[in-house]
């Protein structure tokens, strides 16, 4: 074949097309393979609601229960836990107080982080890097200091946390700890992962 | 090549060429082993290249015949590999050496990435030697975090946990990110299955593809030495480097006494000390996967706390992400940042010997800072380890050209033996 009759602008033409052609099905055929690592629909389905029964928890105590995989923390407050929520030495030393960047149902984005000031329900799971963080409940730990307050304690990367999961200032947790949505179903019952106004 | 007078071919010989003219069996043989010069001056710290092939070897061989009877889901992992421990016969030395065989890896290849910084194996014309290099090191890196949550232990499950978290920071997607690598709401039998067929089948293709790529690369542009020198700029009559020695036989022989050395050290962690007091499989893996309770201290297996510790020592999710990744890719650059005009530590200054031991000294108190719980006082240190880190690599073009080099002799420094 005479290189004389070549159309080299064709041949440009026809380059171009059939590699975007094929480029462009090959990114089309990746969509399936990569759509399949999305949660399955079983995965889904067992992330349904689950109750908790805190009518036999006492006062300061906690209990934990397994939501979607992660636990699920419910604390009976006394009313010397709530008290420390408020004291100006700890608001102090708190980064994200009014819970205006962290995560939680509208109705726990109160001043306790909760429907009913003594249960508080937290996912525990601490916002850095997903470890659950310890409860270390009683004021002045020998670990964590005479000005510890009580609260929660991720024991991977020092995190701390307030009686209401509010994050610490200076720890590498980027938020307070998550609130799942929950709703009360009778005094004694809690439900994880149905909210009030959707009850 | 050789003078021996011409003798009849044998049977064996006419089979050789029946290959060779359907296969080039014969010129690849000679092109990477019996014809490849490489430079006669090698020392001590040229085993690690070879060692890295070995025990690459050792993890198939060990791990296809693992996969035989582990079983992949959440409800069978941490049973089927006490199974192999106690009922398969044999199956404890085949899964030590497998768990054993990872700690070597990475011991073998930090050293033989040390001994190319030192040496300046990365430099012009090496670059893509270098970059394959550290591709396989990464392939590396996700080889053993995606087999380190096989085992299902408690230590397996929170690691896990940790390091896909780390996606979450990325900004706007990092969330949903994190729910697709998982494919659930948690770590769980779904996350396992697939990093198993990672770990198996996809990463270890990979890796095989960029170790061929490395030594390719390596033998298009030839070794480089402990003194830095091309050995192809001196050819002898042959046409042949004259510093240069045919890798087999005299390289396989050497090597094959490190490979006997490295052996009998190996043995010696694989029948007494296995679990290396916690270093090498963590006692927190003893217990199966809990998702509602994080071990009281949580640590990587020692060969990741360097960068780990590095993640720990800054106060931000994201910025702390980003630097322990930068940690890791500062070294593709290596080959650029550097602007000495000498490739061998013999002859460059005291500069870049003190950024170089400041660097090591640096890498092994992170590794050790990773390791330990994260208390202020272990906080402040690692910040001022991972700063002089980082300095090796930013402040690199600049002390490299200002450092005193000394010249650099036209053939290899070698005393006969």
């Amino acid at each position: 074949m005479s290189e004389e009759h070549v159309d080299r602008s064709r041949r440009h033409f026809l380059l171009v097309a059939t590699t975007v052609t094929g480029v462009a099905g090959a990114a089309l055929t990746a969509v399936p393979f990569l759509a399949s690592w999305k949660p399955s629909a079983r995965a889904q389905a067992l992330g349904a609601p689950v109750d908790a029964d805190v009518s036999k928890l006492e006062l300061g105590a906690i209990v934990k229960v397994n939501w979607r995989g992660q636990a699920i923390y419910i604390v009976r407050r006394t009313p010397e836990m709530l008290a420390t929520l408020t004291t100006p030495a700890v608001l102090d030393v708190l980064r994200d107080p009014d819970s205006k960047e962290s995560e939680q149902p509208e109705y726990a984005k109160n001043a306790t982080r909760a429907l009913k000031d003594e249960y508080l329900v937290l996912v525990g799971v601490c916002t850095h890097l997903g470890c659950a963080p310890l409860d270390r409940f009683q004021p002045q730990d020998a670990q964590l200091g005479a000005t510890w307050p009580g609260g929660f304690y991720c024991p991977c990367h020092g995190s701390k946390f307030d009686l209401a999961g509010r994050v610490f200032k200076d720890v590498p947790a980027p938020t307070n700890l998550r609130i799942p949505p929950y709703r009360f179903v009778n005094e004694g019952v809690i439900q994880i992962g149905t909210d009030t106004e959707a009850a | 090549m050789s003078a021996l007078p011409e003798s009849k071919p044998t049977r064996l010989d006419a089979l050789v060429s029946w290959i060779d003219a359907r296969f080039p069996m014969t010129r690849f043989m000679k092109e990477h082993a019996s014809e490849y010069y490489a430079p006669k001056n090698f020392n001590f710290w040229y085993y690690f290249g070879s060692l890295a092939l070995v025990v690459l070897v050792l993890q198939i061989v060990t791990g296809i015949f693992l996969t035989m009877n582990y079983k992949p889901s959440a409800a069978e992992a941490f049973a089927s590999v006490e199974y192999i421990m106690r009922d398969v016969e044999w199956g404890w030395l085949i899964r030590y050496l497998h768990s054993t065989g990872a700690s070597a890896f990475f011991i073998v290849v930090y050293l033989h990435m040390f001994r190319g910084i030192m040496y300046g194996s990365h430099k012009n014309p090496r670059e893509l030697v270098w970059i394959f290099g550290m591709l396989i090191y990464l392939c590396l890196m996700a080889e053993a975090f995606f087999g380190y949550l096989l085992p299902w232990g408690n230590m397996s499950y929170w690691g896990a946990q940790v390091i896909v978290s780390l996606f979450g920071a990325i900004p706007g997607i990092g969330e949903s990110l994190v729910e697709w690598i998982r494919g659930d709401y948690y770590i769980s039998d779904i996350t396992l299955n697939r990093f198993f067929a990672l770990h198996v089948v996809a990463l270890p293709i990979a890796l095989i593809f960029l170790v061929i790529a490395h030594i390719f690369a390596l033998h298009e542009v030839g070794s480089n030495n402990p003194d830095g020198v091309e050995i192809k700029k001196v050819k002898g009559p042959d046409g042949h480097p004259v510093d240069g020695i045919p890798f087999h036989p005299y390289y396989t022989v050497k090597d094959l006494v490190g490979f006997i050395v490295f052996a009998a050290l190996f043995s010696c962690v694989l029948f007494f000390a296995p679990e290396m007091g916690g270093y090498f499989l963590e006692h927190a893996n003893f217990e199966p996967a809990d998702a509602l309770r994080t071990p009281e201290h949580i640590a990587p297996v020692w060969y990741f706390t360097p960068f780990y510790a590095i993640l720990r020592a800054i106060p931000d999710k994201l910025i702390g992400v980003i630097c322990m990744g930068l940690a890791v890719v500062a070294f593709f650059f290596l080959p650029w940042l550097d602007r000495s005009k000498v490739k061998s530590i013999r002859y460059r200054g005291w500069l870049y010997r003190g950024f170089l031991i400041a660097f090591a000294i640096s890498f092994l108190a992170l590794g050790y800072l990773g390791l330990q719980p994260a208390t202020p006082e272990a906080t402040n240190a690692a910040r001022i380890f991972s700063v002089i880190y980082f300095a090796f690599f930013i402040l690199m073009p600049w002390y490299t050209r200002a450092d005193q080099t000394r010249p650099v002799p036209e053939r290899v420094t070698y005393d006969a033996h």
